[in-house]
């Protein structure tokens, strides 16, 4: 896809905080419902060969989605999302945490902060992850990606087989 | 019970020592200066790290200086930037669906 289209990922491993900033080359209007409606999110969301899918989303304040990363075995790994402010095409905010099947969410989870914003017909999203530890950065990658890991990173296997919980 | 770096990074004591000898090797004493801390919890995070292979130990006559392994630091950056693809390989699918969005709106 267009290679010009800025990304940035930073770590601040001591404030436990990721930031990420990514441009779409879309008007705002698209990219707003590509981040807050199910069926869209479940498009793109997972990175392949994973895929997303969501029981459920009330997108307003309040509201829940839960949804689930599926890995090419059919592993799910199930998170649930809790919208805690929204301003429509401008910013909206959610608890994250991971959970079971059942919907018991698994605690601590992380605050996600996702501001939007428009130029030239281009449309920059910026992401904020508070009080992301680096335990739950593991999680997040628990939900489905160890396998292109454990081949790349031979040095962290031992993280890898905790991670996968095998 | 093996240890691994995300252990070691996960105090926040451990990372300010980790902050300290990177600039030089240090001694414990010279170390636990620069702390609240009793000599005692800071050779407790110094074996933690130890253990974790972030710093390794180096004689000098009859001292102990501690000095950080660069590379394993950099193992944590390598595995940063695993995530930072995840996320890539999430927004190159969402380009994909933005640019099919914009067709069916024409």
């Amino acid at each position: 896809m267009n290679n010009n289209l800025l990304f940035d990922f930073t770590v601040d491993k001591a404030a436990r905080t990721v930031y990420i900033t990514r441009e779409f080359d879309a008007p705002l209007s698209l990219v707003w419902d590509a981040f807050t409606k199910a069926e869209l999110l479940d498009q793109w969301v997972a990175p392949a060969p994973f895929t997303a899918k969501t029981r459920y989303m009330n997108f307003e304040v309040g509201g829940k989605r839960f949804y689930a990363m599926v890995s090419p075995e059919g592993h799910e790994r199930w998170a649930i999302q809790q919208y805690t402010s929204i301003s429509p095409k401008t910013n909206f905010k959610m608890f994250n945490a991971f959970a079971d099947k059942d919907e018991n969410p698994q605690l601590p989870g992380s605050d996600w902060d996702y501001t939007f914003s428009e130029q030239n017909g281009k449309t920059t999203v910026r992401i904020t992850i508070f009080n992301e530890s680096l335990d739950r950065m593991e999680k997040l990658i628990e939900m489905g990606f160890t396998e292109g890991f454990k081949m790349s990173m031979n040095n962290l296997e031992n993280l890898l087989a905790v991670l996968t919980g095998k | 019970m093996r240890r691994d770096i995300f252990q070691a990074i996960a105090d926040p004591t451990r990372r300010s020592i980790i902050t300290l000898i990177a600039l030089q090797a240090m001694t414990p004493n010279a170390i636990a200066e620069h702390f609240d801390s009793t000599r005692q919890a800071i050779s407790k995070h110094l074996r933690i790290l130890t253990e974790c292979e972030l710093v390794k130990q180096e004689y000098r006559g009859r001292e102990i200086y501690y000095q950080l392994e660069v590379k394993k630091m950099k193992e944590i950056d390598k595995w940063l930037d695993q995530f930072r693809k995840i996320w890539e390989t999430s927004f190159n699918q969402l380009d994909k669906v933005l640019l099919t969005m914009k067709k069916q709106k024409r």
